[in-house]
């Protein structure tokens, strides 16, 4: 890795160091990866160092105020049960390490975050779904996960997960659309080179959601995954899919071993 | 109206006129991962391979190829090797080989192919039995590619 070969660039021994916290931004790749990487990196090694310094403090964090939000909305009653999160949830820091483990298999099925809290909207407050990428539903994602920030990414593989993780295996390893180019022709082949204006990273999600300097809103997994699809001129999954959960996974795996940055800031 | 109407015909008898000698993608001939014989009955025009190279709608070449000839263009990317001095690396028949499918020159590389006859796994609507440049294009981009030499 040979980072600084543009100006902008940040330095490769910079630490990622958050209210006297130190981050794990790069690690030996887990078990199941090495056949292909070495090492795996967060997306923050590389952004510039303009970028970079906006996730170093949560007051320059532009994130933090769509957790504030969050917290709001964590405390008001809402749905035919009346029922605020915190009437079940005494203190939100009770979902330390929920980050880290999600997706998850439930009831023989695959579970986002997104899935988690929606369940409990419709099923324990008989309040309306949210949106999968909607403002209020990945600001409260992003609180949730907030609670795991620094914990490792530690996501189950074996056992009932096995299916949905070589779903999206597959996904991840196909070259798609008129492009023909799968994510690993990017983020495993190509990750620290440019392409045009953007340098690549190996596109994993630890950070997600993550605030785009590009969108100035907060991104779900599945947009970012949507995006990069089309950029190959092919048709998106939809958001909330189980290809995108299946993905959503995989691709996880690919960080465990990497700190919870949620939530980052990228451009 | 007459006039309008008689634009439309010309436009008609121009398309099929050039539609006639121009080799459709699946029948392109490799040898190896050559292409002797060119697409299209017209010569290529460099200058219009140029703009094809620069365009992120179309070539978008310079996503993955840094390019000094074009110094003055931001951001040449470094995915793919430099292409100054191409012409002294490579023959006419080799480039437009590499440009309509890079993948009969190097097994599974990222580069796409850019006169390929064949839908990729979910390839978008709009895009569905489209090839990425047109055989003149391709024509203009050899062309241009010709005359990127150092020696
Ligand atoms: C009426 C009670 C109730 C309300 C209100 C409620 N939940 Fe839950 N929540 C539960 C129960 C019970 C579980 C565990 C079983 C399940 O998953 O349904 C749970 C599980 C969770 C989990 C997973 C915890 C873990 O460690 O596995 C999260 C995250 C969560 N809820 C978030 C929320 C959020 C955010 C809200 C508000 C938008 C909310 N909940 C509202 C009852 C509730
Ligand atoms: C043509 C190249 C290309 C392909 C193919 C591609 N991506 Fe990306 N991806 C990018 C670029 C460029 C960015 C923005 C810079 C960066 O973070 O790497 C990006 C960013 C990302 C990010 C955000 C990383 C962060 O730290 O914020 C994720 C996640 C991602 N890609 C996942 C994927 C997945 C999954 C696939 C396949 C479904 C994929 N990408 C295919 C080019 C690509
Ligand atoms: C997504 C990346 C990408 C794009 C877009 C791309 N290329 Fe390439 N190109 C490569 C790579 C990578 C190689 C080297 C082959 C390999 O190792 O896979 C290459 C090789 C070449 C070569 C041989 C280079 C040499 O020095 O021997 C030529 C010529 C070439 N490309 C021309 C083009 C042209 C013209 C376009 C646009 C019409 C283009 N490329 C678009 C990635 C790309």
């Amino acid at each position: 890795l040979a980072l600084g070969s543009h100006t902008a660039q940040a330095d490769e021994d910079a630490k990622l160091v958050i209210e006297g916290q130190e981050l794990v931004t790069k690690t030996e790749a887990p078990a199941h990866l090495q056949e292909n990487l070495d090492e795996i990196y967060s997306g923050w090694v590389f952004r510039s160092s303009e970028t970079q310094a906006l996730q170093l403090d949560d007051f320059e964090n532009p994130a933090f105020v769509f957790i504030d939000q969050a917290v709001d909305v964590f405390e008001t009653a809402e749905g035919t049960a009346e029922k605020a999160c915190s009437d079940c949830h005494a203190d939100v820091e009770d979902f330390k390490g929920l980050r880290a483990s999600m997706p998850r298999v439930k009831d023989g099925k695959l579970q986002t975050m997104e899935d988690q809290i929606n369940q409990c909207r419709t099923e324990q407050m008989g309040a309306k779904a949210w949106g999968w990428s909607s403002t209020q539903m990945q600001s409260m994602v992003t609180l949730v996960g907030l609670q795991s920030r620094g914990m490792p990414m530690n996501v189950t593989i074996d056992g009932d997960a096995k299916p949905f993780w070589e779903q999206g295996k597959e996904i991840y390893y196909t070259r798609h659309g008129q492009l023909n180019m799968s994510c690993s022709n990017c983020h495993e082949d190509n990750y620290d080179n440019n392409i045009r204006a953007d340098h690549l990273s190996q596109g994993q999600i630890n950070g997600f959601p993550t605030y785009r300097l590009k969108n100035a809103k907060l991104n779900s997994v599945h947009d970012r995954f949507k995006g990069c699809i089309r950029d190959v001129r092919a048709e998106p999954y939809k958001v909330g899919s189980d290809a995108f959960r299946a993905l959503e996974l995989y691709v996880s795996s690919r960080a465990n071993g990497l700190s919870i940055e949620t939530p980052a800031v990228r451009n | 109206m007459k006039h309008i109407a008689w634009a439309a015909f010309a436009l008609i008898l121009g398309s099929s006129a050039a539609m006639a000698d121009v080799v459709k993608p699946g029948d392109v001939t490799f040898d190896e991962g050559a292409v002797p014989a060119p697409l299209t009955g017209q010569a290529g025009v460099a200058e219009e391979g140029r703009k094809t190279f620069i365009s992120r709608k179309l070539g978008n070449c310079l996503a993955c190829h840094e390019n000094s000839e074009m110094k003055l263009e931001q951001f040449h990317g470094e995915v793919g090797p430099s292409l100054d001095g191409v012409a002294d690396r490579w023959n006419e028949a080799e480039l437009r080989g590499i440009i309509i499918n890079s993948k009969n020159t190097y097994e599974g590389t990222i580069m796409p192919g850019f006169y390929v006859g064949e839908d990729f796994p979910r390839t978008a609507k709009q895009f569905k039995g489209k090839t990425i440049l047109t055989a003149q294009q391709v024509e203009d981009v050899v062309a241009y590619l010709k005359t990127l030499k150092e020696q």
